[in-house]
Order: C-alpha cells, then sequence, then structure tokens
C-alpha cells in the first residue's frame, strides 16, 4: 500500500547542509520554575527523513519531551534550559508569535487518541482546512494540497470524507486524517506521540508504513514516542531509552535493542513477548521513582540487578560504548554478562486431553440492542489449563467473558461450568457459583473501589461468598497477597497509593482468595507497561500451575498467547475464526485471517531468538513463502 | 532472572493522599485554601455570635428597656426596636434556633435526596421513573412556595417547618445524586460486588455512596446557605417562632418600619445574615475545588501521578 513514487512534491524548507533537522541540547524541564526537574540532560539529534523512537515506561518523561520540542510545558511545568534546534532555529527563543507560526507549519504534531483530538463537531474537511489557514502564505493552493496530503495518508479524497465527522470514521481512518494534518504544510520535524496505540495490528502497521514512506519523502525528522518497543523496533532507525526523566541508552536501533547495554534496556526488552515463540518474560518490577523523589545516586539502582554501592550515592555520567551512549556506571560488566533477554520456554504444560472441560460455552450469541456481538460461539475450558481468547477490538471478547460471568445479560445459546448450565444472569446464580468463577477486569484502576484498603478489598469476597470471621478473612487476605508479592503493609494501603501494575496484583488477589476453579482475565496487562506486563502473566501462569485452576486469558495481543494459554480461540466480528492448540493455529494458521494477523503483529529482534524478516517500507504485501 | 528488584520496594510507596476518614481529610485540606479559610472564618463568625450570644447578651432580649427605635447610645450600642427592646440583646439571642433549624432541614434534605436519587439511578425498573416524575413535579413549585404550601396545610409549627425545608430539598439534591450515581454504578468496583452476590442496598451504602462524598459535601453547604435563606424568610414572611421571641428573619421584618429611625435593628441581623450565607458558599465552593482534586476520574489521576503530588 505505502510507496515513494506516490509521493510528487519535495520538502518545503530544504535540511541544513549537515542534514541534521532537530537538534536537542541539554534540554530541561522542571516543576515550576526551580522545582525538581522532570526532565533533564536531554540531548538527541535527528537527520531529515529519519525516525527517533522515544521508548520508556509511563511516567519516565517521553511525553514532557516531545512536548518541550514544540515549546511546550504542561502546566506547572517550565522548560528551565536547553535548546531545541529545529533546521538551526532554537524554537525556547522564539518569541510567542512566532512560536505559534511555527508550530503546526515548520513543527507538527499527531497526539496519541485521534477520536480525541478532532474536534467532533466540525467536518474533515473544515479541519483540514483550517490547519492550513491557520499558516497564511504556507500553502499556496490549499484544496489541491489537502488532496494531495489525503492521497499520501491513504485516503480517498474522491470520496465524501471531507464533509463527514470524525465519529463517522473508523480508528484508522481517524488516525491517518490526524497524520494527514501534520503533514499539510510540508514540516520539518514531526512529533508523534504514540500514534497507533489503540489501533489494532494490521491498521497500526498500514499507518506506520505511511509515517515512514512520507518522514523519507519530505526529509522530515521524525520522534516517535512509544512503550511499544516492537512496534518502535521496526519503524526507527535511531532510538532512544529514557528512565526517569534521562535518556539512559541512545544509538542505532540494531545496536540498542540487538545488545543492549543498559540495565534497563535489557530488562524492557526481555519483557516483549514473542509472537514466534514461547518466552518466559522477565520484566521489571517496582516502578520508576517521581520527579523530587528520586534516589541520590542512579535513578535505576532500587530495580537494578547490576547495583552497587557506588551507584547509589552519585548519579552515573553518559559514556559511549559500542557505538551508543548508555548511562550507567556498571556497563562493562553488564556487556560482560549474558543478556539475559528472551528464555525460550521448553515443553510448555499441554493441554489436559480426554477430561470433561470446567467450561464448555456451545452457539452462544449475543447482542446489545438489536446489534449482534457474538454468534455461535464454542469455546471449551479443560481443567487447569488456560485457553487465550484473541480478536481485535470489536471482535465480541469482552462480550464472551461478561457473558461466562453473568454481567451480560443479553444472551442465547448454553454455558457449562462442571456440567451444569449457568443462568443468564449473575444474579440468579448460586452464591458457590459465583465464588468459583472469578473475573479479573481489564482496568486496575476502575476495578478497585477507592474508598477501601487493599485489606477490606481483597477480604470483601470472604465475607460476601464464605461469611468468614473478621480474623480468618484477614489472615486469608495477607495469604493472598503475598501469593500476588505484595507484603502485609499493603494491607493498610487505598488504591490511589498504588502503581498500575499493584493495582493489578490486587485485582487478582481479591479473585484467586476464595479459591476459584476458573479465572477468567479480561485484558488484564492492557493498561500496564510492557515491563509491568511480563511481571504479571510471569506472576499468572504461576499461579494458575500452584492453584491448578483453569484460565481464560483474553487478549488483543497475539505475542502474548504463547507466553501463557495451551489452547488458543480466535475471534471475529463475534464469532470463531479458528480454534486449536497455541502451537498449530499461531504457526500455521488454517484461516487466512489468523495468517494475516501473525503476519502484522509487530516483531522485534531481539538477542538470542531469530530474528524476524526485515520490515521494509513495502513489506505489506501478502508474505508468499 | 538478571535485572529484577525485589517485588516489594517499601520506597517507592507514595505517600497518602486521601486519608483514612475523607469527609474529614476533605474538610480539613478545604480549610487551608485561601478561599476555604475566608468562608469558613465569615460562618465560624456568625456561628459564634449565635451561640455565645445568649450568655453574653447584656440585656434580655424580651424587655422593654429602651424607647421604640432609639438610636445606638453607649447603653444600647445597637439602639432599640420597634417596641423598645434591646437591638444587641435581640441580635444575639435570635440566631441559634435558625442555626439548628437550617442545619437540621440541610440533614434532612441531603439524606431523603441522596436516598432517592441512588435508588433512581441504580434500581433497574421502574423505581427510577416513579422517583425522577415524583421530583420533577416537585422541582416546579418555587422552594419557598412549596414549603409555604406544607405549612398553610398543616399550621405553622417549628418541627413542620424543618420538614418542610428539608424535603423542598430533596429534589435538587435527588438529581445531582442520581447522576453521580449513574457514573459510578458503570464503574467496574461496583460490578464486582454484583458478581460477589451482594444485596443492591449494600452494594448502594458499601459501594457506592462513599464514593459520592464530593458531590454530597458540596450539595450539603449549598443547601444549608438556601436553608438559612428559607428559614429566614418564611420568619420574615411570619412563619417562624411565636412572638416575643427574637429571630433574625422576624427582626428585619418588625423593624423595617423604622429604617429611617434606627437602621441597625434591620441592618444588624441583615448583614449576620448575609455573612452567615456567603460565607457557607464560599466554603462550599471550596469544597468543590479541592474535591476535583481528591476526587479525579482514576484515569487522571494515573497520568497526573507522572509529576508526583506535588502538582497535581
Amino acid at each position: 500500500m505505502a510507496g515513494h513514487e506516490q509521493v510528487r512534491a519535495g520538502p518545503a524548507h530544504p535540511p541544513p547542509e549537515n542534514g541534521v533537522r532537530l537538534d536537542v541540547r541539554g534540554l530541561e524541564v522542571r516543576v515550576g520554575p526551580a522545582g525538581p526537574d522532570v526532565v533533564s540532560e536531554v540531548s538527541f539529534t535527528v537527520q531529515a527523513g529519519q525516525v527517533l523512537g522515544l521508548v520508556g515506561e509511563s511516567g519516565s518523561g517521553k511525553t514532557t519531551v516531545v512536548l518541550a520540542l514544540l515549546g511546550h510545558a504542561r502546566r506547572g511545568l517550565s522548560i528551565s534550559s536547553g535548546e531545541v534546534l529545529v533546521d538551526g532555529v532554537d524554537l525556547l527563543r522564539l518569541p510567542a508569535a512566532q512560536l505559534r507560526a511555527v508550530r503546526g507549519a515548520r513543527v507538527s504534531y499527531v497526539p496519541q487518541d485521534p477520536s480525541a483530538a478532532l474536534n467532533p463537531a466540525l467536518r474533515v474537511g473544515t479541519q483540514l482546512n483550517e490547519a492550513i489557514r491557520v499558516h497564511p502564505g504556507a500553502v499556496e493552493d490549499p484544496g489541491a494540497r489537502i488532496r494531495e496530503v489525503l492521497e499520501e495518508a491513504h485516503l480517498d479524497a474522491s470520496s465524501d470524507l471531507l464533509r463527514r465527522y470524525p465519529h463517522q470514521l473508523s480508528g484508522g481512518q481517524q488516525q491517518r486524517v490526524g497524520l494527514a494534518m501534520a503533514f499539510a504544510c510540508r514540516p520539518s520535524l514531526i512529533v508523534l506521540d504514540e500514534p497507533t496505540t489503540g489501533l489494532d495490528v494490521s491498521t497500526q502497521r498500514h499507518v506506520l508504513d505511511t509515517i515512514r514512506s512520507l518522514c523519507q519523502a519530505y526529509g522530515v525528522a521524525a520522534v516517535y514516542v512509544s512503550h511499544d518497543l516492537a512496534v518502535v523496533g521496526g519503524l526507527v532507525s535511531d532510538v532512544a531509552v529514557m528512565y526517569s526523566g534521562r535518556v539512559i541508552e541512545a544509538g542505532a536501533t540494531a545496536r540498542v535493542f540487538g545488545d543492549p547495554l543498559h540495565p534497563y534496556t535489557r530488562g524492557l526488552l526481555s519483557a516483549v513477548p514473542s509472537p514466534l515463540q514461547a518466552m518466559k518474560l522477565t520484566g521489571i518490577d517496582g516502578q520508576p521513582p517521581r520527579p523530587g523523589r528520586r534516589p541520590a545516586g542512579c535513578a535505576f539502582a532500587p530495580r537494578c540487578g547490576f547495583v552497587t554501592a557506588g551507584c547509589r550515592s552519585q548519579p552515573p555520567e553518559p559514556v559511549l560504548i559500542d557505538a551508543r551512549t548508555v548511562r550507567c556506571m556498571r556497563v562493562a560488566q553488564v556487556r560482560e554478562s549474558s543478556t539475559g533477554a528472551a528464555t525460550a520456554l521448553t515443553g510448555a504444560a499441554p493441554a489436559a486431553v480426554g477430561e470433561a472441560p470446567v467450561l464448555s460455552v456451545r452457539e452462544v450469541s449475543a447482542g446489545y440492542g438489536r446489534r449482534p456481538a457474538l454468534t455461535g460461539v464454542d469455546l471449551d475450558v479443560p481443567a487447569e489449563s488456560c485457553v487465550a481468547v484473541v480478536g481485535e477490538s470489536g471482535s465480541g471478547k469482552t462480550t464472551l467473558a461478561r457473558c461466562i460471568v453473568g454481567l451480560h445479560r443479553n444472551w442465547t445459546g448454553d454455558i457449562r461450568f462442571e456440567g451444569s448450565s449457568l443462568a443468564v444472569s449473575a444474579r440468579d446464580r448460586p452464591r458457590q457459583t459465583l465464588r468459583r468463577v472469578q473475573y479479573v477486569f481489564q482496568n486496575p484502576y476502575t476495578s478497585l473501589n477507592p474508598r477501601k484498603t487493599v485489606g477490606q478489598i481483597v477480604a470483601q469476597p470472604l465475607e460476601e461468598y464464605l461469611r468468614l470471621g473478621y480474623r480468618e478473612r484477614s489472615q486469608r487476605a495477607a495469604r493472598a497477597l503475598a501469593d500476588v508479592s505484595l507484603g502485609a503493609d499493603f494491607l493498610s494501603r487505598y488504591p490511589d497509593q498504588l502503581s498500575g501494575g499493584e493495582r493489578q496484583r490486587v485485582a487478582i488477589a481479591r479473585a484467586l482468595v476464595v479459591e476459584p476453579d476458573l479465572l477468567i482475565c479480561d485484558e488484564v496487562t492492557s493498561a500496564l507497561d510492557v515491563s509491568v506486563q511480563a511481571v504479571i502473566v510471569e506472576l499468572l501462569r504461576g499461579l494458575q500451575a500452584q492453584h491448578r485452576i483453569a484460565m481464560i486469558f483474553i487478549t488483543h495481543n497475539l505475542a502474548l498467547v504463547r507466553s501463557i494459554a495451551q489452547s488458543v480461540v480466535v475471534l471475529r466480528d463475534g464469532a470463531v475464526v479458528e480454534s486449536g492448540p497455541v502451537g498449530r493455529v499461531l504457526d500455521r494458521p488454517g484461516d487466512p485471517y489468523t495468517a494475516r494477523l501473525m503476519q502484522d503483529v509487530p516483531k522485534l529482534a531481539r538477542p538470542g531468538v531469530p530474528g524476524p524478516p526485515a520490515q521494509g517500507a513495502a513489506a505489506s504485501e501478502p508474505a508468499t513463502p | 532472572m538478571t535485572g529484577i528488584a525485589p517485588a516489594v520496594s517499601p520506597e517507592a510507596a507514595p505517600p497518602a493522599r486521601t486519608g483514612r476518614h475523607p469527609w474529614l481529610s476533605v474538610l480539613w485540606s478545604t480549610a487551608r485554601t485561601p478561599r476555604g479559610a475566608a468562608g469558613l472564618t465569615m460562618a465560624l463568625l456568625v456561628v459564634l455570635v449565635a451561640v455565645i450570644g445568649p450568655a453574653v447578651s447584656p440585656h434580655s432580649p424580651n424587655d422593654l428597656a429602651t424607647l421604640t427605635f432609639a438610636k445606638p447610645s453607649g447603653q444600647f450600642p445597637l439602639g432599640g426596636d420597634f417596641l423598645g427592646r434591646d437591638v444587641l440583646s435581640r441580635v444575639l439571642n435570635g440566631g441559634w434556633l435558625l442555626l439548628l433549624m437550617a442545619v437540621a432541614a440541610t440533614a434532612i434534605g441531603i439524606a431523603a435526596g441522596a436516598a432517592a436519587g441512588m435508588t433512581a439511578a441504580y434500581l433497574p425498573g421502574p423505581p427510577d421513573g416513579i422517583i425522577m416524575r415524583t421530583v420533577d413535579v416537585i422541582l416546579a413549585f418555587p422552594q419557598l412556595v412549596f414549603a409555604l404550601l406544607l405549612l398553610s396545610l398543616l399550621g405553622p409549627k417549628l418541627w413542620l417547618i424543618v420538614l418542610a425545608v428539608g424535603l423542598s430539598h430533596a429534589p435538587a439534591v435527588a438529581r445531582v445524586i442520581r447522576s453521580a450515581t449513574l457514573d459510578i454504578a458503570e464503574r467496574d468496583y461496583v460490578k464486582v460486588a454484583e458478581l460477589q452476590g451482594m444485596r443492591p442496598a449494600k452494594v448502594m451504602t458499601k459501594e457506592i455512596l462513599p464514593n459520592l462524598i464530593s458531590p454530597l459535601m458540596v450539595e450539603a453547604g449549598l443547601r444549608l446557605t438556601y436553608s438559612i435563606v428559607i428559614i429566614a424568610g418564611l420568619a420574615f414572611l411570619g412563619f417562624g417562632q411565636p412572638p416575643p421571641t427574637a429571630n433574625w428573619g422576624t427582626m428585619i421584618n418588625e423593624n423595617r418600619i423604622g429604617l429611617q429611625l434606627n437602621p441597625w435593628a434591620v441592618i444588624a441581623p441583615a448583614v449576620l445574615i448575609a455573612l452567615l450565607t456567603i460565607g457557607t458558599n464560599t466554603f462550599t465552593d471550596a469544597v468543590a475545588r479541592v474535591t476535583i482534586g481528591v476526587d479525579r476520574r482514576p484515569e487522571e489521576a494515573a497520568l497526573l501521578d507522572d509529576l508526583g503530588p506535588e502538582q497535581a
């Protein structure tokens, strides 16, 4: 779909002679005028036509950096020092009026959520027009330019697209409109803040291809922020890894991802699941320190496996080693040690055969009003095994889970749990049946009552299902917390004192404390960082084996499936496309849809694991092996 | 397994923000904002006058101690009223019952309104329609008219005034609480409670009610202001304690004919009522501003946590 030949015009602003479009030097952003720094000592350059990936966990300062590239700081923050040179002009020294003129014309921004970034009350055409006309003189013929950028973004300009409102477009189309808007004035620098996070893998891949080809065609320097290392690895030429407001490792993507030298980069990479091979995910436990609460020495020291006393006493200076800069005192020792990434899992427990399934779903159809969400879904969960339910957003995976637990009431068919049919609604099910099927919600930020302590939250099901006394409840709650690696000091904390990963552990502890026979995990890691996702997935796998329970693991991330499940069900538009053992379905997909998903899922070249074929700009034709 | 830190790192835990007693912590942090402190000071000043007033009043409020509409003098700093009673003493004695009635009426209004609003929003089926249509009908009457209607039907008794004013608050409270409940009832932790087989009444009191603190506090402050105005207004119209009991609302009415002779007999109670309502209203406003910070939606909180609690 993507192709350079479609792109006609050259860049509006010729790049400087050395080709450096963006040069960031010593950028520092502080809380207030003199508070603690949020990001500091951030320097990098981006050549014309290149894409720099900025990666790190949430809270690492990525978004703060890219907003500073536009000369903007969030409320309460201020850019205290540094230079942002775009084609040699320092944006941070421009007067307000000139800065406004530069934004959107020379420097443009593509936000994370296209549905929130487009004005829902204005037609697409009006908004595109506005983006151009706000910079008088930047474009000679706005109408022609709009047609041109729409075509470049692979949108059909001839259709009635321009007269539509944003809600009448799909997520992918919305993001393409956002891209078209960003490229409309032929900028020198474009900043992309996780623009494909909410998109399905196939759409994501096409959008990424478009970004890459447009940047190359127009000599645009791009900074691409993402927490998804697999996406970044396939897209960008250079990468900068951020932690706690500092760039801790930066260099060519192949080097940094192929042979990471900072313990944090290693941790991040070993947390990325592979769609090609079952891996033990390690991840990084804990959370990054907040600005103002950073330790005296290296900010990563509390979470680092290579830590020494020296790390804790003074912050590391960046060193140049193996053609990249690394901010670690122990880099020599890290380099000598094995990569630690990609521990392949061998001999994952095979699905139990011949036994009666714990749960069997037959011919289940469900809908919202008259709109069908599921049609004739069949699913079997064998005892003590994990079944992954995979599908894109809108495929009906969450609806299926909610039918099974009885939260969605508008369904027909038969769901049998240990041989007996379940009532449609949870209200009509006996308490003990409710207890034996536990559900962990997607978003740990809404599934814990903010007014209750962790102890109350975990003990509550013991009171409701089992009517246990206070002492017994407290003991079992503490034990359940220990199971998910949370100490007894968490009992008296409130959810807003916990990180996302800790919240999800509490939710898991609440489900397991009543000793269920079936655990349903609905996208439990999608709201979490990759590093935390790895920890949670490993935790779930360990607990599933330890408690010998059956599990349904719902996810949109095909790569995760191998790391946790024995069999998989692929859903599309509410119907089962394919199901079977994980190895068979993912390696030899019987359905073209599964094959396409497997092909489009971003794959990361990693140390120790055979890498994927290089993803070129024109790699979107179906692969013909 | 290289590079893994211990699972529990105590130093990573941020300090407590919403405290053990959410109501108190909201009140406390409100009182520490400039706006909250100003409102609280004004309101407490009037409360102080009303509460310790009877103990320090120089004369009996009902003695005909001076002349009709006497000018202020050393012995009678605020002069005399229309019967020649000491205005200062009547001001000092005329507040505590008004305050008590206003607080009681507010409590009734909040309790009834919150119960109706939560029930309407959470229970499926007919209750919503029945409750909210009833609310619409009552809302069609102005509050004062609704209270007057009840009083003229049943006669002017003090407890009836409190009840009438309280019930006249309920519909507006019910509307606010209903919409807040609709939002909270969709949160996953409510679904969790339902999956645990919790009865609806328990879900409402244990899961939903504690999360309604901020709208309830804002409503309580607002309704307290209205209660004061309406009860004082009813007293002005003659529905209050029977004469000769001192009452700020009644004082304004009975002394307005002498406004040119001794304006203090009207100004003093009017200023106190104004100060009280402005104070409670300002404090309520501050509560609303504080709770927006405390009760941010969880997703927002997660985003703001990037920056640490200092500026959140």
